[in-house]
């Protein structure tokens, strides 16, 4: 895209490359849970075409389209990322590929990272090579998460790390993790911390899956024992890894307050609720009043998910906003999923039922709240930092 | 490319509004004119007038400041914020685009004189308890070369003080729109004792005599004029409430942090810290869908249903929230005339019903999602 192409050019180019490009297979039914691409070593495409949307979108920077080119993106504006979105939605194309490296560590590597470490782990993120997943929960660091424990000796070119890690989401799938450790035992509790960046295949780290509530186990254990852990895999500056934490967790609570509900895209959960309920469609007046309500609040949230983006990028510093956009988008959910449920009457009562996967989708959005900070640590951020209370 | 994002002017204009409304319009100034029982500030409405918010819907050559939407909305939001009292969305805001969608001779008339402050309206529209326009059963039987209207209106606000009346009547074959003044014979206008203490009347029309030069717009097709103006409004309306809910949010978190009991400020005690962080993240969203109204009335005007629906809907149900949580940690001070958070609550209640109720709003916005 040549850098005087106006908006329209930009847009009539891309829907053209998408027309040609987009495999028919990868446009509509991204429901199932491997429907899109999560990347990895550890990947098994469900079908050729999955694989070769990776590797088209790849080549283009589209994987990443904001992330800047010698990352691997497509060095997009904002406005140019809204029209991206909405030809993507035009065709109902499936996203080519998701990944909390796209989503957490990217953002904090472009944000902290040097230039070589940007250039070294960003473009395999991009293409879908390397799978990430986060280290930070610990069995005594819940909610009061600078509280992590897993310690890293300095022994000169390397930490020595030793600890446990909890609720290291897909950690099992992983190539590599990114983690909060403990350098410093005699600094205060927010100033010991620094953000590793540690190979799964290291000797030494092992992971075992929790089995949850909703019957699969996308959360798991992960354990370092004596792990050598290079002293160039640091993001930002030793004991500082608070500052690269806390800037990451803003990207993780915007990416699960779930975007993707605005005016522009998202189904209406009135349709899929009449869907559901079957020819009388949705006449129940109570959950019919619930579902206008929800929807009312759903595009306002999305709205909101828009003007942020669009104040940071005016320079308008979004401050707090992600712990509110965070409470807000999954207590959301939680209830979208509660009428869903009840729409679904005794047929979402079945593991895989007529429905489908319903149930385990409703209890998997009981973690909405509570992963990246629970909606009661998300309140009392908003208190103390933007009302200023005490405490 | 629009954005969701406040402009310069915007901020400066709602700077402007506030420093000024500060002066001029604090609550205590509204305090002054309902123990008085009055509900018109004519020197306030002239100076408002002057500084171009009459005539902030009206093009520049009939005198207007010409502004749009958003800044309409800014506005409407300051106005909230200290409950100020005047005919800026019945007028400014409703009549005002009302008669730009004419846009002939006369209506050019009338815009002037809004923009200049010498010209009020009041729309008479609502018949029942709830705002539906679709529902008008008062009629306007043709009679010659005009028309004779008879019916009953209700809850028209700043229908006792406005200079002209917006009529909404049956026709032979639709809904038409009227322009009349407001001491015509045969219009009764009996004043309402509001909760809110604002101008609201009871009109009754008795063989009301108008002719064709009285129509704005065509016959029959009242919703081609009023859709728009009734848009515009109830943009401005949910501006105004989340105004509202701001000035009593502001309130309720500085007596958070003075207030004192069990030996500590009562906004160190985490169950209401939790409850006011939550009622500020409501305001927020609240106000992109309202920033989202006034960018798509100034961008796309006919399609600008859902995000206007959609603004009126949220900033209702935000502003009630905030209200009773303001009574609520204000306690029992709460609850005194001479505390002014009453004032906010009643006035929440009433903005809550006009033009539509969140159920109303609800239901447009469902409609249009495909519910």
């Amino acid at each position: 895209m040549g850098a005087g192409q106006t908006a329209e050019e930009f847009r009539a180019e891309l829907r053209a490359w998408l027309e040609e490009n987009c495999p028919q297979e990868m446009r509509g039914g991204a429901d199932a849970e491997d429907a899109i691409c999560w990347g990895g070593k550890n990947w098994v495409f469900t079908c050729d075409a999955q694989k070769v949307w990776l590797e088209r979108c790849a080549a283009k920077g589209y994987t990443v389209p904001t992330w800047p080119k010698d990352c691997g993106g497509a060095g997009l504006t904002r406005d140019q990322e809204k029209i991206f979105h909405q030809e993507m939605a035009r065709i109902d194309a499936r996203t080519p590929l998701q990944s909390f490296g796209i989503w957490m560590l990217g953002p904090a590597l472009l944000h902290f990272g040097s230039q070589e470490q940007k250039e070294h782990y960003l473009p395999p993120i991009a293409r879908g090579e390397v799978r990430w997943c986060q280290g930070y929960s610990e069995p005594g660091a819940g909610s009061d998460l600078a509280n992590v424990q897993t310690k890293g000796e300095d022994k000169g070119d390397h930490w020595l790390v030793n600890g446990q890690k909890i609720w290291t989401s897909y950690a099992d799938k992983a190539d590599w993790i990114f983690a909060l450790v403990r350098t410093d035992r005699d600094a205060s509790k927010h100033l010991g911390i620094s953000f590793l960046l540690i190979d799964m295949t290291d000797p030494g780290v092992e992971t075992r899956p929790i089995r949850m509530i909703s019957g699969i186990s996308p959360f798991c254990e992960t354990f370092f024992d004596d792990v050598k852990v290079p002293k160039h895999q640091i993001v930002g500056t030793e004991n500082r890894g608070w500052d690269v934490a806390k800037y990451l967790l803003t990207h993780e609570r915007e990416m699960i307050s779930g975007g993707g509900q605005g005016l522009a895209g998202g189904r209406a959960l009135g349709a899929v609720l009449a869907e559901t309920m079957g020819e009388d469609g949705l006449i129940d007046a109570t959950l019919r009043a619930d579902a206008m309500r929800c929807e009312v609040d759903a595009l306002a949230i999305g709205l909101t998910l828009e003007r942020y983006k669009d104040q940071s990028e005016a320079g308008q510093g979004a401050g707090n906003a992600s712990a509110m956009l965070k409470y807000m988008g999954t207590e959301l959910n939680k209830q979208r999923h509660e009428l869903l449920m009840s729409a679904g009457g005794s047929d979402a009562l079945e593991w895989d039922g007529p429905l489908g996967n319903r149930a385990g989708d409703w209890l998997r959005t009981k973690a909405n709240s509570i992963e990246g900070g629970t909606s009661e640590v998300m309140l009392s951020i908003v208190s103390r930092r933007v009302l200023g209370l005490p405490g | 490319m629009t954005k969701l994002v406040m402009t310069e002017e915007e901020t400066m204009l709602g700077d402007m509004a506030r420093g000024f409304l500060d002066g001029a319009a604090p609550v205590s100034a509204f305090r002054k004119l309902r123990d008085a029982g009055e509900t018109h500030d004519a020197k306030l409405w002239k100076e408002m007038a002057d500084m171009g918010w009459a005539g902030v819907l009206v093009p520049e050559d009939q005198g207007g400041s010409d502004m749009g939407f958003a800044a309409a909305n800014v506005i409407a939001q300051e106005l909230g914020k200290t409950l100020v009292v005047s005919p800026f969305l019945s007028t400014a805001v409703m009549a005002a685009t009302a008669l730009r969608q004419v846009g002939d001779a006369r209506a050019k008339g009338a815009l002037a004189k809004i923009a200049s402050g010498d010209l009020t309206y009041a729309l008479a529209i609502d018949e029942g308890i709830k705002h539906d326009p679709d529902a008008t059963a008062m009629e306007a039987k043709a009679d010659g070369n005009g028309f004779r209207l008879s019916g009953k209106k209700t809850f028209v606000v700043d229908g006792a003080m406005a200079d002209r009346l917006l009529v909404l009547a049956k026709t032979a074959e639709g809904l038409t729109l009227f322009d009349i003044p407001a001491d015509r014979a045969g219009i009764t206008r009996d004043a309402s004792n509001m909760i809110d203490a604002r101008d609201a009347a009871r009109i009754t029309f008795e063989d009301v005599e108008a002719t064709g030069e009285d129509v704005l717009g065509q016959v029959d097709s009242a919703m081609s004029v009023l859709k728009p103006a009734l848009e515009a409004g109830q943009a401005a309306l949910a501006a105004e409430t989340a105004g509202l809910a701001a000035g009593a949010f502001g309130m309720t978190v500085d007596y958070l942090k003075e207030r004192k009991q069990f030996g500590a400020t009562i906004g160190s005690f985490q169950a209401l810290q939790h409850r006011a962080a939550h009622l500020w993240c409501e305001t927020e969203v609240t106000a992109s869908a309202i920033l989202n109204a006034g960018r798509l009335l100034d961008s796309d005007p006919d399609n600008a249903t859902l995000a206007v629906s959609l603004a009126k809907a949220r900033a209702t149900s935000t502003a009630q929230l905030a209200v009773m949580e303001g009574v609520q940690m204000h306690g029992g001070i709460g609850m005194t005339d001479d505390f002014d958070m009453g004032f906010y609550m009643k006035r929440a209640r009433v903005v809550a019903e006009w033009l539509g109720d969140y159920g109303y709003h609800a239901e447009k916005v469902a409609a249009l999602r495909g519910f």
